[in-house]
């Protein structure tokens, strides 16, 4: 018997790591800056799903789960969850946003580091994944393909084409996660572009559609676990953008910046004294 | 055995370049390529895909009318191993969803091929909507594109068959109403980057590209009544363009380039980005769109009004080379 309590904690203590190593590669990248707020919104959904719900290399390459980020610009993210379970080494990262690296502010493919999309123009990794899922079910594969796509990023049209599509071919390997911040650039979504209600319009497209607090470890559990067989899927995972540092959290300026020496010291100290707290 | 060869100019009479691909070859390559996925924007009607789609259900996907998701879900079952096809009007699988081509297929390498049905001014009254004056231009601009451009119905089938075997995206340009001439008459090599001679003559190199290669052979015929001997140049392959046909031809007084296309970006620009960087290549005569948007109407007018009919280059063509 899995103990869940004890693996929630253990998922919650990872999601920190990430943080840490996200704010820490932030910082390194210098005046370049990084997508730092929608990297620390996604991270329990990214550690949910690589550290309890999707097998990576259960029979090889073929068979594995696929997880394609449609908002690319959570590539940070990203990279930080794919080396916390080896797919990218340390020394490989820490070169981050350097000349010429592999890995910059969006990700370009590269299946053997668990980057299966070359996303950043946003839209495009959904319908892309539509596909990928079409070809897994004609191939009579029994994985799963999950997209995560930011609030902003259903905006685009193309979003809305993929997910009809996904229902016509009735994609039940098909899971969407919104990872819901409420922040694109220009300010909250409820101001530039109204989404709401976003439960209706993924289950008026046919998805079964799961509303969760998409910083609680246990609930996105749960939410996976409860997908339906019959149907494609959708997790709306209510998030704050710059999650787990007080400055950053729903500030839309850290979409994507730079941290000075003070607020890097500080961030840091927040993030080591949440993993203090929560030791009782 | 059946020669691989074999190639029955008459199987393709009348019928266009479209039907031919979708409604003959593409059977004709299934044992070949098992793994093919035909995917279309609800144009398989017009496409000429029912047999397909009545014979294959398996191998046939239609996503509605939404082209982006269109490229996008041909370049994920691509990237899974299938062969994938993709089939709509021109206009809208070069411009509605470029960057979805430019970012799938171009960066990502994805490697689906792209049928443009109905290009140029083919759809005639439907106007400039539905015109594609710039998908050359568009679909050669993007790094790793093969951009084909058939002449007739019978080179059609084998620039889709010479795509089916190449390791890169194609875009395949189809042009020319159904009933359009047939240039070539008899079985030939078609070798992607590789140009096909029609006429040779030492005055004049002619180069023409889809719809346009028919005109142009008859502007051999009246150019030699004017005593001027025109070499008559079939370009089917826009990018890569073939540059040794440019470097072979230009001991002559003058290039001319025709295309169904705008003057803008090309087959004239692609011929003008090679030579421009030698001192020693005749002038070039641009023939095409002049930068407009058409008076809509019907194809001949179109053609007139684009001063685009055999008669109309001939007078072109006369008065630049006697400047």
């Amino acid at each position: 018997m899995i103990n869940y309590q004890q693996s929630i904690k253990n998922l919650e203590k990872i999601s920190n790591e990430l943080r840490l190593r996200i704010v820490e590669l932030t910082y390194l990248s210098k005046k370049n800056g990084a997508h730092i707020g929608g990297s620390l919104s996604s991270v329990e959904t990214l550690v949910t799903l690589y550290h309890s719900i999707i097998l990576n290399r259960p029979n090889g390459l073929e068979e594995r789960d696929r997880v394609i980020l449609s908002k690319g610009h959570a590539a940070l993210g990203l990279y930080c969850a794919l080396e916390s379970i080896g797919l990218i080494s340390k020394e490989a990262l820490d070169t981050f946003e350097d000349n010429g690296s592999q890995f910059l502010a969006h990700a370009k493919r590269d299946i053997m580091k668990g980057l299966e999309f070359s996303g950043g123009s946003l839209g495009l990794g959904i319908s892309y994944a539509v596909g990928v899922a079409l070809a897994c079910k004609d191939k009579g594969l029994n994985n799963q393909i999950f997209v995560l796509l930011g609030d902003g990023e259903c905006d685009e049209g193309l979003v809305w084409e993929a997910l009809m599509c996904a229902n016509n071919f009735n994609l039940t390997n098909f899971t969407v996660i919104v990872d819901y911040n409420h922040l694109q650039s220009d300010g909250p979504t409820e101001e530039v572009m109204n989404l709401e209600s976003l439960h209706d319009k993924f289950s008026a497209f046919g998805f079964k559609t799961i509303e969760v607090d998409g910083h609680s470890i246990k609930d996105l559990m749960v939410a996976f676990n409860e997908r339906s067989e019959f149907k494609p899927n959708a997790i709306i995972a209510r998030t704050i953008k710059g999650k787990g540092v007080s400055f950053m959290e729903n500030k839309r300026t850290w979409h994507h910046g730079s941290l000075s020496d003070t607020q890097y010291k500080r961030a840091i100290e927040e993030l080591n004294n949440w993993n203090c707290t929560d030791g009782e | 055995m059946e020669n691989e060869t074999y190639f029955d100019v008459n199987a393709f009479a009348n019928i266009g370049q479209s039907n031919s691909i979708f409604g003959v070859s593409l059977m004709d390559n299934m044992e070949k390529y098992p793994t093919i996925k035909v995917l279309t924007s609800d144009m398989a009607l017009a496409a000429g895909l029912d047999r397909f789609k009545f014979l294959y259900p398996n191998n046939f996907y239609n996503v509605g009318i939404a082209e982006q998701n269109l490229i996008g879900v041909a370049a994920g079952l691509a990237s899974e191993g299938f062969k994938c096809i993709a089939v709509a009007q021109a206009a809208f699988i070069s411009m509605r969803c470029f960057e979805m081509v430019r970012q799938y297929l171009g960066y990502m390498r994805n490697n689906v091929i792209l049928v443009g049905l109905n290009s140029g001014f083919l759809l005639k009254f439907f106007g400039n909507t539905h015109y594609a004056t710039e998908d050359l231009s568009l679909m050669r601009g993007i790094p790793g594109m093969i951009v084909l451009s058939p002449a007739d119905a019978g080179e059609a089938v084998k620039a889709f068959e010479a795509a089916l075997q190449m390791d890169a995206p194609v875009y395949i340009r189809l042009t020319g109403p159904k009933d359009a001439p047939i240039v070539y008459k008899e079985n030939f090599s078609f070798e992607i980057g590789k140009s096909n001679v029609l006429r040779e003559g030492n005055d004049v190199t002619i180069f023409a590209t889809g719809s346009m290669v028919h005109q142009v052979v008859r502007v051999g015929d009246l150019l030699e009544e004017h005593g001027i001997k025109a070499k008559v140049v079939d370009v089917h392959t826009i990018k890569p363009m073939d540059v040794d046909i440019l470097n072979n031809s230009k001991h002559c007084k003058l290039f001319v380039s025709v295309e169904e296309h705008n003057l803008i970006g090309g087959l004239g620009s692609s011929i003008s980005e090679y030579i421009t960087e030698f001192t020693h290549f005749p002038p070039l005569l641009k023939l095409g769109v002049k930068d407009v948007f058409p008076m809509p109407g019907g194809y001949d007018f179109l053609l007139t009004q684009n001063r685009l009919t055999p008669e109309q280059i001939v007078e072109d063509i006369l008065i630049k080379y006697k400047l």
